[in-house]
């Protein structure tokens, strides 16, 4: 899967400083990603990536009164799972980058308040894990951390209730539609290799970012957030690539968030439009999350934590048993709420790009 | 597909964002897929025709019972938004009106189940600023608009009247 041709060079090329390019950092000590948990819902553990989570829960209220605080406790337990992978206590942990969908990032502050760690709470609809990854391993790469935590979560039924219609509404979903992913996903990064790793498992680092903007290419269906977003994620990719000089076999999987089936066509149209042709090397985490045959998903899964649980579990292990080298991972999201898109708003997408590396 | 292909070079060469948008917009409606509007319209009339079938099924037994119409429609209508709440409160609703899209959202049961949706899931907000403030946020349109029209239809009948044409 890997092509070795020039790439020594472009290694070269990235690490002589920090700002690559217009929108990108090269890391001088890339951060190491030493410990992730994903921890999912039931229909999630149901999906193909199942057995790949660190724990999947069935109670869907995770055991709490409602929605929010079912999304909190989840968040928790996945820092604390992390947290215990890592052998770290959270004294360990100098800040937590995270965040999720609801309004005020109720699931974030509510979830790590017991953690007394430091937060960031950082918010960029489903594209939050590339915002809170790239702030982490800015801080760690920066030394002003040793140790950060970058984590967000999302939850079906709390997305519904925020974005959508109350759950027992009767009513159809587009095939348009993507299904909020109840999960949550989170990373440890730290300036330090894993003391833990198994013998002969590659270091997994962060070598750079490519931060993305707000591209708003007109589509005004929430429904159709794949469209929406998928601008956004050909702007990153885009970007990255002529950031670091490099073209799209320089990495062995470029990773969109939840651009679902229909907004995944678009991205590779878009690209292909500009001679960037990732159609054999592309994966998106909302479809790989979901059956869509058996799922009833359509467009595929979507929210915080669908990429970051993917990460977490399915991306990591490849990078791990050495299948990929080199991933782009581009968390994207739809910048809307219920006010703006009843204002007659636009979806204005962005995405964001984190280059993560076994080696 | 030589004009889906045509339109996204259009969208990516297009220097002026209005236009852009509208290209990409256009773009994206081709490759979006759609539900078949037959298929929507058969699953509607079967299902939407089911509800209505139990309806006039308990029209017709109240009025072997009490021998009254207005009586029996009264009962009718009070078991259907009871069949239909308790559906939607045992989550079968929802089910039910994925396939039956317009079928299950017109007859009075749909009314019924944009009520009783938001009273289940904004129970935890509180009886007040819970139930109180949201139960109609899907069905209050319906009601403010319903009862507006009637309003101005009143008066059109009340001015007709009036003026000696009705």
């Amino acid at each position: 899967m890997s092509q070795k041709n020039s790439d020594n060079k472009h290694e070269v090329g990235i690490n002589n400083k920090k700002m690559v390019g217009k929108q990108s950092i090269a890391f001088e000590n890339p951060p190491y990603i030493i410990a992730a948990a994903s921890i999912a819902g039931k229909k999630e553990g149901e999906g193909p990536l199942g057995n790949l989570f660190d724990q999947v829960v069935e109670d869907s209220m995770f055991g709490q009164d409602n929605w929010e605080a079912a999304e909190s406790e989840l968040m928790k337990m996945t820092a604390q799972r992390a947290l215990m992978k890592a052998e770290l206590k959270n004294t360990d942990i100098r800040y937590l980058v995270g965040g999720d969908l609801l309004g005020q990032l109720i699931a974030t502050s509510f979830g790590i308040a017991e953690l007394n760690i430091p937060l960031f709470g950082v918010y960029g609809a489903c594209s939050t894990m590339g915002e809170a990854m790239s702030l982490g391993a800015i801080l760690v790469d920066g030394a002003y951390a040793k140790k950060v935590i970058a984590i967000t979560s999302s939850h079906f039924a709390g997305a519904e209730k925020q974005f959508r219609f109350p759950l027992d509404y009767g009513n159809q979903r587009p095939y348009s539609a993507s299904w909020t992913v109840t999960g949550s996903g989170a990373v440890i990064l730290s300036d330090q290799k894993s003391q833990k790793k198994k013998e002969g498992e590659p270091d997994i680092v962060i070598t750079g970012v490519t931060t993305g903007k707000i591209v708003d290419y007109g589509i005004k269906d929430s429904m159709n957030m794949g469209a929406a977003m998928a601008p956004a994620a050909f702007e990153t990719i885009k970007q990255n690539f002529e950031d670091f000089n490099i073209k799209p076999d320089y990495y062995d999987k470029i990773i969109t968030g939840d651009l679902g089936y229909v907004g995944k066509d678009i991205l590779i149209d878009l690209l292909n439009e500009k001679n960037y042709d990732i159609s054999k090397r592309h994966m998106d985490c909302g479809i790989e999350i979901y059956d869509q045959e058996t799922q009833d998903t359509h467009a595929g899964g979507s929210g915080c934590g669908c990429s970051a649980i993917t990460f977490c579990s399915y991306v990591l292990k490849q990078l791990k048993e050495g299948i990929w080298k080199r991933v782009l991972f581009v968390p994207t999201g739809a910048l809307l709420s219920q006010v703006s898109f009843n204002e007659g708003n636009t979806v204005p997408g962005i995405a964001h790009g984190v280059m993560v590396e076994a080696r | 597909m030589e004009k889906q292909k045509s339109k996204i070079s259009d969208v990516v060469r297009e220097k002026n964002t209005t236009v852009r948008n509208q290209y990409y917009n256009q773009y994206v409606k081709q490759v979006t897929p759609t539900f078949s509007t037959v298929k929507n319209c058969v699953m509607a009339y079967i299902i939407g025709g089911a509800i209505c079938v139990i309806g006039q099924g308990l029209t017709s037994f109240f009025l072997s019972r009490t021998g009254d119409m207005e009586l029996s429609k009264a009962y009718t209508t009070l078991c259907l938004i009871f069949l239909s709440i308790l559906s939607t409160g045992l989550g079968f609703y929802q089910k039910l009106a994925k396939y039956g899209g317009a079928g299950t959202l017109v007859p009075i049961t749909g009314f019924a189940n944009s009520v009783a949706a938001p009273a289940v899931e904004y129970k935890k907000e509180g009886q007040v600023f819970g139930i109180g403030c949201k139960v109609f946020t899907i069905a209050g349109p319906v009601i403010l608009y319903g009862i507006f029209t009637s309003w101005v239809l009143g008066l059109i009948y009340y001015i007709l009247k009036q003026i000696g044409i009705v």
